[in-house]
């Protein structure tokens, strides 16, 4: 008989060790970051303060007009406005992307014939598919998010139909011998054989598609962080680009660690860790 | 114990079975291919390595439709099919028990599965992952979930190859305490006479490919009498019957 193969780790003792140490290895990260960021803050104080110009405002100036935009609520309601625009693009991108990317990557005529188009798009710069758009749809929501789907689309076709291609076709095999659902099939069996592809284009989509949004709200919107820049450029109020914009980047980073991470440790806990 | 599933037997009829390869050679890999299981029978396929035996499997699963000939599957009590695959094929992401769970129809779902995890001793890890089980446990997870279904008709393909002869042993006899438990029509493939000859009710012997039906080997004493010297005694009638196979 085989010995069960579960290692020496009782339940609940995973993170039962000495627990002083245990808390000093869950700071270190933390404290790494918080380190280096003040590092990078004091190095720019001291550049600023080196070569003093209204062009180069210094991180104090910066916090300050920081403040100022978000006690009179303007902060929030733009980040607010781009934020939501991030969040509709990427989710249209995300579905029709890696709907697409699946069909071709087990479609293998299909992709021949539409490999041509994908590689097309992926090469048309972002501003004329923004120009064309508000051209040919006006200057409203849904083609200044529509525009920003289609940029980032031809991105998540690639990624997601190199997971189709990896597929395994046995746990398919399997699946239709059981009979599952549809719904079943998707859930347990397709996505989370492609969750590392899905992560993958998520990663790179979001820091694509807030960037591309700020070059939408420039050039058609009337709200918004790309909207603001383009309005403090033409006062040449530096310090408050750059207050919108850590504003944003500070914003991406909570996402990020509190959303994105966690969902991906949650989606990778059946991975066997190292001992 | 009365045996469970249809009234219809497992009735196989294939007429021919043809690969082409890439650059166009076809490689016949069965022909005339014909035999039946009876009801609530176990039935080994035997044949000589690579002769089609998981190509006929394939077929029956309805995974390969690319073929002449008809077969019928057992009918009456459910229209289900579960298989044994020669690897476990469990769902990495999933746990042991949700693995199982995932199989049934809906209207099982919630089902006890207490008995079963308990003889095939899973008890304890219903809520591990696949990796962190043994091939061994892999492989009753995945007999689990086959006999949770509550088919008409089981397939297992080499369901214990690459596992160590005692390993093998133990999962041999766990078997048919499940499988005796709710006699299903079953049908495996092994080129393991040995295993044919201790769990089976009749060997179908399969020739050289193109596959054929050399003929049929019937082993009517009940399992718990097949002790080590009834079992070379079985071993040698069968070699008479068929020398040359296996």
């Amino acid at each position: 008989m085989s010995a069960p193969d579960i290692g020496d780790r009782p339940p609940g003792a995973a993170v039962g060790m000495s627990s002083q140490s245990g808390l000093a290895a869950a700071l270190t990260p933390v404290l790494t970051v918080a380190a280096s960021l003040f590092g990078l803050g004091l190095l720019w104080g001291l550049a600023a303060n080196a070569w003093p110009s209204r062009a180069f405002p210094g991180p104090g100036l910066v916090w300050q007009v920081l403040l100022a935009e978000a006690a009179n609520g303007d902060l929030f309601y733009h980040l607010g406005a781009t934020l939501g625009r991030v969040a509709a693009a990427y989710v249209v991108a995300m579905v029709a992307g890696s709907v697409i990317g699946v069909l071709l990557g087990s479609h293998r005529r299909a992709d021949r014939f539409f490999s041509p188009w994908v590689v097309l798009f992926l090469n048309i710069p972002a501003l004329v598919v923004i120009v064309l758009a508000y051209i040919w749809f006006g200057l409203n929501e849904a083609a200044a998010i529509g525009a920003v789907a289609v940029n980032k689309i031809p991105n998540v076709v690639v990624t997601m139909r190199e997971g189709a291609r990896a597929l395994d076709p046995s746990y398919a095999e399997m699946a239709a011998v059981y009979r599952f659902g549809l719904l079943d099939r998707i859930r347990h069996v397709l996505l989370p054989q492609l969750q590392p592809y899905l992560a993958a284009a998520s990663r790179s989509g979001i820091a694509l598609i807030w960037k591309i949004v700020l070059v939408v709200e420039l050039l058609g919107r009337s709200n918004g962080v790309g909207f603001q820049i383009y309005l403090y450029f033409q006062l040449f109020d530096v310090a408050a680009i750059l207050a919108y914009t850590l504003a944003f980047v500070a914003v991406m980073l909570v996402i990020e660690l509190f959303l994105v991470q966690p969902v991906e440790r949650h989606a990778t806990r059946w991975r066997r860790r190292p001992a | 114990m009365q045996p469970v599933g249809g009234v219809v037997p497992l009735r196989v009829d294939i007429a021919e079975k043809t690969f082409r390869s890439a650059q166009g050679v076809s490689i016949k890999a069965l022909q005339d291919l014909s035999f039946e299981v009876r009801q609530g029978e176990f039935a080994c396929l035997l044949g000589p390595s690579g002769c089609g035996k998981t190509t006929t499997l394939r077929i029956l699963l309805g995974l390969d439709k690319d073929f002449s000939g008809s077969f019928q599957l057992p009918e009456g009590g459910s229209d289900r099919i579960a298989a044994v695959f020669q690897e476990p094929v469990l769902l990495p992401w999933r746990t042991v028990e949700q693995n199982v769970r995932l199989a049934l129809p809906k209207s099982l779902r919630t089902k006890k599965l207490d008995g079963l995890f308990d003889t095939l001793g899973l008890a304890g890890m219903r809520s591990l992952y696949p990796a962190e089980l043994s091939l061994g446990l892999a492989r009753r997870a995945a007999l689990a979930r086959a006999f949770a279904t509550e088919p008409a008709v089981l397939f297992l393909d080499e369901p214990f190859a690459s596992l160590d002869e005692r390993t093998a042993e133990r999962l041999r006899h766990l078997l048919l305490t499940v499988w005796s438990a709710r006699p299903t029509t079953a049908l495996m493939v092994t080129h393991n006479l040995r295993e044919a000859l201790m769990l089976s009710d009749r060997i179908i012997v399969l020739a050289q490919r193109p596959a054929h039906v050399l003929g049929m080997f019937d082993v009517k004493l009940p399992r718990h009498y097949r002790n080590p010297q009834v079992m070379s005694d079985l071993l040698r009638s069968f070699q008479q019957k068929f020398p040359g196979v296996a």
